[in-house]
């Protein structure tokens, strides 16, 4: 008999953890920190809306303000959304869904794991310490971040070692699925979240090291002055604004295409039936990798460039919709004549459905040249953004949560809590973001820590809306809380799902297999009969 | 744990870092290409400042430790630890003379005022301000390159000296040339890209 990863191995509780290299261990780590992070940040992002509730400065000045739309930014982005499902449901289910014993580089994965420890206790020590918090948004443009006199140094160096951690998280992920899936786990038998971890650590590899120099040339211009992006000795802002999006846009594609990978995973489960267009599916999440890095400069439409690159890059952004609404009809058709169980995941991932049309087909809309002049730097790309990050990612995100969540911690949950944090936060997400995005069809520039009375209106109601959120997210993280200390236990397999994670015990043992499985058919083969 | 040992995974996982790495000094190609298609005349002038004879002879340093370096690995593989000890030491010892070499360069034009934010740079044209500012940030961003190569290096002579590395388990020092062979091919390209620019 076998003991599972979360008994203890002897070496004292803390050394157990900071010193483990299983991967298992490692997806639970984490988590834990993320998602203390994601408080920190939510807590902030209410803050702003409270705000908003009145005209004029009530609760804070404006540079408290600037300061908190960048360290919200900061904290969701690098420390939450970007790493959030590979980090986490990738290390811990990447090697099990493979058939593997760990990752290919288990200390490694670990020293990734510090990186990421050491760069978001920096980002958090930007906030506090001499200058003052970082007051450039998360974008860190030049000239500004230049001239600012606040710790924007820190909280780039911050980013810059969370992209190393995410670089050898995405080195370790493509190595490991060249080189240990088990035995017959042809390239075509891949549960498909894996295609995406795979699609996403290209991402990673490709796109991380640009932001890297980019991000150490803004600490280089602070420190020395070496004039690449100081228009006063000659450099070109918008030369930065190329580099900052040739990493930040592809890595929009880090956060979303692991979280189509979790969707992809919970639809057959709970439909029962296999996945329609497995090929189609996969290889879109490949194309996405490919074109996503082709349409930067779509963030850059009124900055001066070219009438032509303005065209090139407005065209490959409409392209780029197409493997994302290829997924989209995938799993529509997988749904029809299934037999749905409508549990939590499966809520949680149907409304990521519907959440990342509304965010996807607002990003075409915001592709065409003309409608961009008018909605660029409005609150209609805040809502627009936050449709895609967290109706998209961050729904598929507790999505997953709850659909492995038996298998991580070997406990159930209430489903009525779930479903009720649910409900609260899909109502409360769609009256903030969708206020958000009416606000900026009327004009609302984004950034803003006041406005005028003709927004008032929609400002109430999108913090009304964030209110009832924040409270869906409150009951969902108390119910996984009391799942965790008096949850009952979980089974193997507690949802019927097919893939090779639920095939061992929940929670798993600490070696996953003892022995290496052997695959020989495809990981959704719910109706055999109906397959060919 | 079982001991799991994958040569193929682990010269994959290091061509895929090498690839980073390539990305890494790509943005700053791209901005020197950027830069110098706007600035052409200036960036012809400020090359012709550079020493080229301390150039090549650099080039020729790291092309010898690379040599060197190769030689070592064959020589592991041959099963003689003791020749593979000394022409590791030997790539180190020519990657300190590299980095002589590179600290007397700097402090030559630091004494002629040609430093970022430099009294006498900053009185020429924004065009050789940027060549300098691109220089420095790429030969210095290559040194410390230099530098990490070092540090391994210094590591795969100790683990030739504990016998961890030796015939048929010579991965870790094989990686390490990699690395060491691409900050060289890096070094081919500044060589041009500055001191060939005039």
């Amino acid at each position: 008999m076998n003991t599972n990863y979360l008994e203890p191995q002897g070496r004292g509780a803390l050394r157990d953890w900071i010193c483990s290299t299983d991967h298992k261990r490692i997806g639970v780590l984490y988590l834990s920190v993320m998602l203390t992070m994601f408080w920190v940040a939510v807590l902030i992002g209410v803050l702003m809306r409270l705000e908003q509730m009145t005209m004029g400065p009530t609760l804070m000045t404006p540079a408290t303000y600037n300061a908190m739309f960048t360290v919200h930014g900061v904290i969701m982005i690098f420390l939450f959304v970007l790493p959030g499902l590979p980090a986490v449901f990738g290390n811990f289910m990447l090697p099990l869904m493979i058939g593997a014993r760990d990752v290919s580089f288990p200390r490694i994965n670990l020293l990734s794991w510090y990186f990421f420890i050491v760069g978001g206790a920096l980002a958090v020590a930007s906030l506090f310490l001499g200058g003052g918090a970082p007051d450039t948004g998360w974008t860190f443009y030049v000239p500004f971040s230049l001239r600012t006199g606040t710790n924007v140094s820190l909280a780039v160096f911050a980013a810059f070692l969370l992209g190393f951690s995410s670089i050898l998280t995405g080195i370790n992920f493509i190595t490991t699925v060249h080189r240990m899936r088990a035995p017959g786990m042809t390239w075509h038998r891949m549960p498909l979240f894996v295609w995406a971890l795979y699609s996403t650590a290209w991402i990673q590899v490709i796109a991380t090291p640009v932001i890297g120099i980019t991000l150490l040339l803004v600490i280089l211009e602070r420190t020395f002055g070496i004039g690449v992006f100081d228009p006063a000795k000659g450099g070109d802002p918008v030369l930065y604004q190329h580099l900052f999006w040739i990493y930040s846009h592809p890595a929009v594609y880090v956060m979303i295409v692991p979280a189509m990978g979790a969707i992809t995973e919970i639809i057959p489960t709970f439909a029962r039936r296999t996945i329609f267009g497995y090929k189609a599916i996969a290889y879109s999440s490949i194309a996405i990798a490919a074109l996503g890095s082709l349409v930067w400069a779509h963030h850059m439409f009124t900055s001066g460039m070219s009438e032509l690159a303005n065209t090139v890059f407005s065209l490959l952004t409409f392209i780029v919709a197409v493997p994302s609404a290829i997924k989209v009809f995938n799993w529509t058709a997988t749904l029809y004549k299934g037999s749905t169980k409508l549990e939590a995941p499966m809520l949680y991932a149907l409304s990521f459905i519907f959440l990342f049309c509304i965010g996807g087909l607002t990003g075409v809309m915001q592709g065409a040249l003309a409608l961009n002049v008018h909605l660029h730097d409005t609150y209609f790309i805040v809502g627009h953004f936050h449709y895609t990050m967290f109706g998209g990612t961050g729904f598929a995100f507790f999505a997953a949560l709850l659909y492995w969540f038996p298998k991580m911690f070997g406990r159930t949950y209430s489903k009525k809590g779930a479903v009720v944090a649910w409900v609260h936060m899909f109502i409360g997400f769609n009256i903030l973001y969708g206020s958000m995005m009416l606000l900026g069809l009327k004009g609302m520039p984004r950034r803003y820590f006041d406005h005028l009375p003709q927004y008032h209106h929609l400002h109430v109601v999108a913090t009304v809306g964030s209110w009832i959120l924040v409270a869906g997210l409150a009951i969902y993280f108390i119910t996984l809380l009391r799942a965790l200390l008096h949850g009952a236990k979980a089974e193997a397999s507690p949802w019927g799902g097919l893939t090779l994670e639920w095939t061992v015990s929940s929670p798993p043992p600490v070696e996953n297999f003892d022995v290496i499985p052997t695959v020989t058919s495809s990981p959704y083969a719910y109706n055999p009969t109906r397959t060919s | 744990m079982s001991v799991h040992r994958d040569d193929l995974g682990a010269r994959i996982g290091m061509w895929l870092f090498l690839f980073t790495e390539m990305l890494l000094f790509g943005g700053l190609f791209l901005l020197y290409s950027a830069y110098r298609s706007l600035h052409p005349l200036e960036f012809h002038a400020a090359g012709s400042e550079l020493n080229v004879a301390l150039g090549v002879f650099n080039t020729l340093v790291l092309l010898t430790s690379s040599y060197t370096l190769a030689l070592s690995l064959t020589a592991v593989e041959k099963g003689q630890a003791q020749l593979a000890k000394r022409l590791v030491a030997a790539t180190i010892l020519l990657g300190t003379v590299f980095l002589i070499v590179k600290g007397f360069e700097w402090s030559a034009e630091f004494r002629h005022g040609i430093y970022p934010n430099g009294p006498e740079l900053l009185k020429r044209a924004p065009g050789e301000v940027l060549f300098f500012g691109l220089y420095f940030t790429m030969t210095g961003l290559h040194g410390l390159h230099i530098l990490a190569g070092m540090a391994l290096l210094s590591v795969a002579l100790l683990k030739l000296a504990k016998g961890t590395v030796k015939r048929g388990e010579s991965i870790f020092l094989e990686n390490v040339g990699l690395y060491w062979h691409l900050v060289d091919v890096i070094w081919i390209f500044l060589l041009p890209l500055f001191y060939l620019a005039a």
